[in-house]
């Protein structure tokens, strides 16, 4: 990596010369450096405002970048060890899409564990690919989907010759990760592209003793979400591409759905985020997994909690850890995930990521402190001593293996009836379900509702789950399919 | 030239001080230590630029953190201090012979270290043999003790900064379990009258409040401090304040005092009818 180039920032610097020159402005937007909208300017700031451009000459134009981005893209590439990077302010849904839309076409199969994104099921429905979904098998005891074993995806391909790409979780919500690296291999030698949804995992190209990031294990995509753990502004993140891709073709895809008006406020913060993780990252992630191990150890005198880690690894379906996670199971002393989740905000301030039925995530990255964790600490620490209580009627829950009787993009477009959900089983799903977070659809479109599914929806409806997808706003009702 | 130190009270308020010279400034990696000599006030430290005490009025904080505790709780043999790393909090409280045993955590070393060196008036009580030092986070360190103390002085900088998790209810919880039955929980409290300070304190006060029956708010003078207003917080499981304090014993003890005495004892809880209303909308609550 070349450092000093790694010290500029082109978009960013672009912003401040175009300030420095006192531009007038009859171009939009329309509050014109703020002074249209006096409220949003004493809110956010001037300085916010007054970069709040449309692109022109001198700030080059996302759609086809010829100069200040794209020399921002070549700097951010060669930061991530990738072939070409793409900048995207429509989210890491908007980069996931463009993967999927690159390298599949409407009919064409893709294998993909069942635990991904709605962002990745959304691209399915849109192009009309066809997902091969490899069981990520569970963690019985916590509950939660683990990786993709690499068996299991020599397996699918061999049963699915004809699929064009593997999409791999880099890691998990969760923090978990397959040998991506196995699996790439696999790909490759099948002739299928390698995508991965590095959703969590930016901090693996720059920190140290962290898993394999997707393009050093080879993968030809890789969508990453610079906002998450990285630094930059919410919606911000990244697209990489390897050697084997076509750039201009890639460029083309995420054109059919990016915006033409660019924030170049998430763009100067993806540009200024990929230059303090390359010249400082290693310092800024070896300090996170110094305070994630912290935390772990203080909350683990608390007792009662299980902080898991690369502990759990078993060189298959779990081949590491993410050590930056702090993950924390929560049953043991009577209380759901959720539950967890909710008194910590109500009563004592602290968001934390997620919290599921049996367990919580709290995200550590580029901006924490070590007062925040004693926080946390001392919070969970004090819910035990106030709030646990015996265990029984806790369920444990499952993956739940899904059945997949139609396409998803068929049974989406279907001629559908409506229904009470609790009356639905046997039926063919039309719409999501999931629980948010971690919004890993628990039914897709297309998939069998059964018994099993409705029992965990209702409890986690109990515990207190955001549950969304369906177009009842209070997911009583659901569409399914008429057959 | 005129070397002034200014402290914004509020975005439209300056304090401001004529500084002599500046005997120290350093970044300690947690927070900014500044000590200064004038004219007016003698040598005063500031952390992140914020008056924490003065040679001339420090006096009046010191005392009233502990004495007014202290005397409802005469026979505390065990006292655990949060903060204080100036020294002036363990001095006063060394003047009581019936203490065994003073913790003291204090989260930056250099804090204490400076305060030695420059302000040796407060620091004089660091050398107390009864005084151990534990320089962590206070929140981490009475998280796992339980049924230890007699008193608990939090002896804290403001809620923004280092100091925010001595505001919590995780903190106050964990006092609570870390206090004996009878013991006493005494904070410094931010001042009612600038909006700012006001809300940290209400919300300080109603936390509190949660897990301590007896919870009651009191006043004293101090020059320097936002509005000159500040409010100290008394909490306890079972003892008043007022109605349970042995003045005449106390007396008897013979601790010489510029501010504290026990008729301001009792005094010092009454509290002007905004505090009140601040505190809790109303004087029915306290």
């Amino acid at each position: 990596m070349n450092e000093n180039l790694q010290r500029r920032a082109p978009i960013y610097e672009a912003l401040i010369r175009t300030k420095r020159d006192r531009v007038v402005s009859f171009d939009v937007p329309g509050h014109k450096q703020g002074r249209g909208n006096p409220d949003l300017t004493d809110f956010l700031g001037t300085q916010c405002l007054s970069v709040d451009l449309n692109s022109r000459k001198p700030l080059d134009n996302l759609i086809h970048p010829v100069s200040v981005i794209h020399k921002a893209e070549e700097i951010a590439a060669e930061a991530f060890g990738a072939a070409d990077s793409f900048f995207m302010v429509n989210g890491t849904t908007g980069a996931v899409q463009a993967m999927i839309f690159s390298v599949c076409k409407s009919g064409e199969k893709i294998i993909l564990p069942r635990n991904v994104h709605r962002s990745a099921i959304n691209a399915l429905i849109l192009s009309g690919a066809e997902p091969v979904y490899v069981n990520p098998g569970v963690d019985k005891r916590l509950g939660i989907p683990l990786g993709m074993d690499p068996d299991d995806v020599a397996r699918a391909i061999a049963e699915n010759p004809d699929a064009k790409a593997i999409l791999v979780n880099n890691p998990t919500y969760y923090g978990i990760c397959s040998d991506i690296r196995k699996i790439t291999g696999l790909a490759h030698d099948a002739g299928m592209y390698l995508l991965a949804d590095e959703a969590h995992g930016t901090h693996f190209y720059f920190g140290d003793g962290l898993p394999e990031s997707a393009m050093s294990a080879g993968a030809d995509m890789a969508a990453v979400s610079m906002h998450k753990t990285g630094g930059s502004l919410t919606q911000s993140s990244i697209l990489l591409t390897g050697a084997n891709m076509n750039s201009g073709h890639v460029r083309k895809i995420i054109n059919l759905t990016q915006t033409t008006s660019a924030s170049y406020l998430l763009m100067s913060s993806l540009d200024l985020s990929r230059r303090n993780l390359a010249l400082n990252g290693k310092g800024i992630f070896a300090k996170v997994v110094e305070m994630a191990d912290y935390a772990r150890a203080e909350i683990d005198k608390i007792g009662g909690y299980y902080c898991y880690s690369h502990d759990l690894a078993n060189g298959r379906s779990i081949f590491e850890y993410d050590k930056t996670k702090l993950s924390i199971y929560t049953l043991d002393i009577g209380l759901a995930g959720k539950e967890v989740h909710d008194i910590l905000r109500d009563r004592y301030d602290i968001q934390l990521e997620l919290g599921d039925l049996a367990n919580i995530l709290a995200i550590l990255s580029v901006g924490d402190r070590v007062f925040e964790i004693e926080r946390l600490v001392s919070a969970l620490s004090e819910i035990k001593r106030l709030h646990s209580r015996d265990r029984a009627g806790m369920i444990d829950h499952e993956y739940i293996e899904p059945i997949v009787d139609i396409k998803p993009k068929a049974a989406f477009y279907a001629d559908k009836s409506n229904m009470l959900l609790r009356d639905a089983a046997g039926m063919i799903s039309a719409e999501f379900v999931m629980a948010y977070p971690p919004g890993i659809p628990i039914l897709a479109p297309g998939e069998r509702i059964t018994g099993e599914i409705i029992e965990y929806i209702e409890y986690s409806r109990e515990k207190g789950c955001i549950l969304t997808g369906t177009e009842d706003m209070n997911v009583e009702r659901i569409n399914v399919v008429e057959v | 030239m005129e070397l002034w130190y200014s402290e914004q009270h509020t975005p439209n308020v300056r304090f401001s001080v004529k500084v002599n010279r500046t005997l120290y400034t350093a970044h300690s990696g947690i927070q900014q230590i500044d000590v200064f000599d004038s004219r007016e006030f003698g040598r005063f430290l500031t952390l992140d630029g914020l008056m924490m005490l003065t040679e001339k009025d420090e006096f009046i904080y010191h005392e009233m953190i502990v004495h007014v505790p202290m005397a409802v709780k005469q026979d505390a043999k065990t006292v655990l201090v949060i903060g204080a790393g100036d020294g002036g909090t363990v001095r006063e409280l060394a003047r009581y012979p019936g203490i065994e045993r003073i913790d003291m955590v204090e989260i930056d070393r250099e804090v204490v270290d400076v305060c030695r060196e420059f302000l040796p008036g407060t620091a004089s009580g660091l050398d107390d043999p009864r005084l151990n030092i534990f320089y962590e986070d206070g929140l981490r360190f009475v998280r796992d003790k339980v049924d230890m103390y007699d008193v608990i002085l939090v002896d804290s900088t403001d809620p923004f900064g280092p100091g925010e998790g001595l505001f919590t209810r995780e903190f106050y919880g964990n006092c609570h379990k870390a206090l004996k039955a009878d013991g006493v929980l005494v904070n410094q409290h931010e001042s009612p009258y600038y909006d700012y300070y006001a809300d940290s304190m209400r919300r300080a006060h109603m936390r509190i409040r949660e897990f301590f029956p007896v919870c009651k708010v009191y006043q004293a003078h101090i020059p320097t401090y936002p509005s000159g207003h500040w409010l100290f917080g008394f909490a306890s499981k079972v003892l008043d304040p007022v109605d349970s304090v042995d003045t005449a014993a106390w007396n008897l003890l013979g601790i010489t005092t510029r501010y504290y005495n026990t008729d301001l004892h009792k005094g010092c809880f009454a509290l002007p009818t905004y505090v009140y209303d601040v505190l809790d909308g109303g004087r029915d609550g306290q």
